[in-house]
């Protein structure tokens, strides 16, 4: 008897419950995704990221929300699996019907999410430095596309007269395009290929490359190299007796956080090219890495794809305050033209999806930091096709 | 091919043989004794790694001198729990070693995420191994050997001299190697079996710590990196003869070699690939590998 009842005022609980949330999420809240690896060989960057996106969350709650509705997040793990990524965002926007999806790292895992975005009309922000050729109106490209990172740093290193170019890269598909861009500007520009040369994703044996890069005698090397062989390629290339006085480095993929995991004092006086960097003195930077650091660790190191996934959910926000709607197409059509005031400073979003925003080269200090050295001409506007690598190709 | 260029790869195959050697000594001597598949084998490298890192914490740029004993002396006592608490449970069941190391290898991983977290703990090289020795003059003019490098292949050298003595000029040798060819008869003689598989599951471990050290001055410690050696040190191991700590030594070499002019003649990420091929087609030649060990207990496996 006294059994039953309980039952039944559990249920009656539930039951409450239940009909207090759905009522709550019909009005109160709107559903976003994030949709990251939180476990795998990309954790190590993705969670950071993820965290930096929730961070933006919290604080447009706190505020208030978004056209009177607070943000609630749906946490997927991509897990490093390319299929597994495209499994999420289906999940997401069939199951839970987010009104938008913040995530993906790797281009493989945005390849296998795109058809996903497309069939669904669904809305992804992506937050990571990529090598172009793609354009979809379902995914805003926050990153940087290789004109605002690769060919910034092409033109600093010849103008610093390094005409001699090595090129080394992770092999897959982020460090061959990019190169294969870089090679037409090489040639444009009159400068050298020195040579060329791919490690597997993860490769830690580096003795081969490095005897190779002295016999080809270069001014310089753009690495592209993932991960952490970055932390194999720097230790061996100390070792070999180079530095960056003898043989300088400009890094696409190495931002505070790696810093931190190579060592800097193997990084000491390297460089790397960004679109923003931990140390950049805006009063919204400043901001971003105080809360970052209040929530995350006082140590934390702050990116670029962080900022960017933090400025992504801004981002967001302002489009659909001014579709007034959180519709995919319709927050996709207003954020053409939408400007922001960033920790990466003022952005603005292209008609191509892809933001204009400035570049920077920093050098990498004794703590991990880099030193800002050298920024574009103002703002660059994203050319997701090179004309010299990709003719006639264009955004819809 | 340029000789300095050559000479170089040649050295670099060297010094890929004797990182090699380093990380496939212990698990050829766990392979060759008990029959386990020790899958967590480069957990323990990644633990050699991560107690490098404490002792630099501790004793600042001269950390070497701490890091060889704490990293051997902490994997092998690892080892030795391990032995004790699961595989001891498994002998004669190859799979299940398999299945249990793995499962162990997932665990010390997340272990150390937890710890040290998923991103990598800086070790640097101390400033006496940074630099290299470079030829003056003469036909190779320029060809330099880091000090790193050399410090490995000396190193390896070393535990690959001091196993032979061990194995064939101790009592404890003589145990291992007659446990090894017939465990009921070194039994029946009054070899305690039991404490030579833990003494060498111990010593196996803790050489993949002093591997552990090596790798940490020239890789990144993080918790992936002893799935990084796993497959490699396997490939020694195999193409080595089961079992046979020359033979792991001279497939070191041979693998070390064929890398290294596989890297000289076309790219780093073809190498891998040709160093595969080439693996399969000599194993179809020779099953049983380079040095095989006669033993009637793998005969009956």
């Amino acid at each position: 008897m006294n059994h039953q009842t309980n039952r039944r005022a559990r249920h009656l609980t539930l039951l409450l419950t239940l009909s207090l949330f759905g009522s709550a999420s019909a009005q109160g809240t709107v559903k976003v995704g994030v949709l990251h690896s939180l476990t795998g060989t990309m954790s190590i960057s993705e969670i950071t990221v993820a965290n930096a996106a929730q961070l933006a969350v919290d604080e447009i709650n706190a505020g208030g929300g978004v056209m009177g509705k607070k943000i609630e997040v749906v946490k997927e793990d991509g897990a490093s699996d390319w299929p597994t990524f495209a499994t999420k965002a289906e999940k997401l926007l069939t199951q839970d019907k987010v009104a938008t999806v913040f995530g993906g790292w790797t281009s493989a895992s945005r390849k296998a999410m795109l058809p996903v975005f497309e069939k669904n009309k669904g809305l992804l922000f992506y937050p990571v430095q990529f090598e172009g050729n793609e354009c979809s109106p379902n995914i805003i490209y926050t990153g940087a596309q290789p004109n605002q990172q690769a060919l910034p740093a092409l033109e600093w290193a010849m103008s610093k007269g390094y005409k001699n170019i090595f090129l080394l890269g992770s092999d897959y598909v982020y460090p061959r395009t990019a190169n294969l861009i870089l090679k037409k500007h090489i040639t444009d520009m009159k400068g050298k290929l020195a040579g060329e040369e791919y490690v597997a994703l993860g490769g830690t044996e580096f003795s081969s490359v490095i005897n190779k890069i002295k016999a080809a005698k270069p001014d310089v090397i753009i690495n592209t190299l993932n991960g952490d062989s970055n932390v194999s390629f720097f230790k061996q290339y100390q070792a070999a007796g180079y530095s960056a006085k003898t043989l300088p480095v400009i890094s696409f993929s190495i931002a505070e956080q790696e810093a931190q995991s190579i060592g800097p004092a193997l990084l000491t006086g390297q460089y790397a090219t960004w679109n923003y960097f931990q140390s950049l003195p805006n009063a919204a930077n400043k901001k971003f890495v105080a809360a970052y650091q209040k929530k995350y660790g006082a140590n934390a190191a702050i990116t670029d794809p962080m900022a960017h996934a933090y400025m992504d959910v801004y981002l967001w926000k302002a489009a659909v305050e001014k579709a007034k709607s959180f519709d995919p197409a319709a927050v996709r059509k207003a954020i053409v033209g939408i400007s922001v005031d960033s920790p990466l400073g003022k952005i603005t979003v292209d008609a191509n999806g892809s933001l204009t925003q400035t570049v920077y080269t920093g050098m990498s200090g004794a703590g991990g930091q880099f030193k800002v050295i050298g920024q574009s001409k103002g703002v660059v506007a994203p050319q997701p096709y090179d004309a010299l690598a990709f003719p006639g190709k264009t955004c819809p | 091919m340029d000789p300095v260029f050559l000479s170089g790869q040649l050295f670099t195959g060297l010094s890929v043989a004797s990182l090699l050697l380093l990380t496939a000594l212990g698990l050829a001597l766990s392979f060759g004794l008990m029959r386990v598949i020790n899958m967590a084998h480069g957990e323990f490298l990644m633990i050699g790694g991560y107690l490098t890192f404490i002792a630099a914490k501790v004793a600042g740029p001269g950390f070497l001198w701490l890091a060889f004993p704490l990293a051997f002396v902490g994997t092998a006592l690892l080892g030795a729990l391990l032995e004790a608490t699961v595989i001891r449970r498994l002998y004669g069941r190859p799979l299940d070693t398999l299945l249990a190391t793995w499962g162990i290898s997932l665990i010390l991983q997340q272990g150390a995420r937890q710890i040290f977290g998923s991103t990598g703990v800086p070790v640097t090289a101390p400033d006496w191994l940074n630099g290299a020795v470079t030829v003056h003059g003469g036909p190779l003019d320029s060809l330099t050997f880091p000090y790193v490098r050399l410090f490995v292949i000396v190193l390896s050298a070393l535990v690959l001299g001091g196993m032979w003595l061990l194995l064939s000029r101790s009592r404890f040798g003589m145990h291992v190697r007659a446990v090894n060819q017939n465990r009921e008869m070194a039994a029946a003689l009054g070899v305690n079996t039991r404490q030579l598989d833990m003494l060498v599951f111990a010593l196996g471990a803790g050489i993949a710590g002093i591997a552990g050290v090596g790798l940490a001055l020239l890789s990144p410690v993080n918790p992936a990196v002893g799935s990084a050696y796993i497959v490699n040190a396997f490939l020694v191991v195999v193409v080595g003869g089961v079992g046979s700590v020359l033979g792991a030594g001279a497939a070191a070499l041979l693998l070390g070699f064929t890398t290294a002019l596989a890297e000289g003649l076309t790219s780093s990420s073809l190498a891998q690939a040709i160093m595969l091929i080439l693996v399969v087609a000599f194993l179809q030649w020779k099953p049983k590998g380079l040095i095989p060990t006669r033993s009637r207990a793998l005969e009956d496996a």
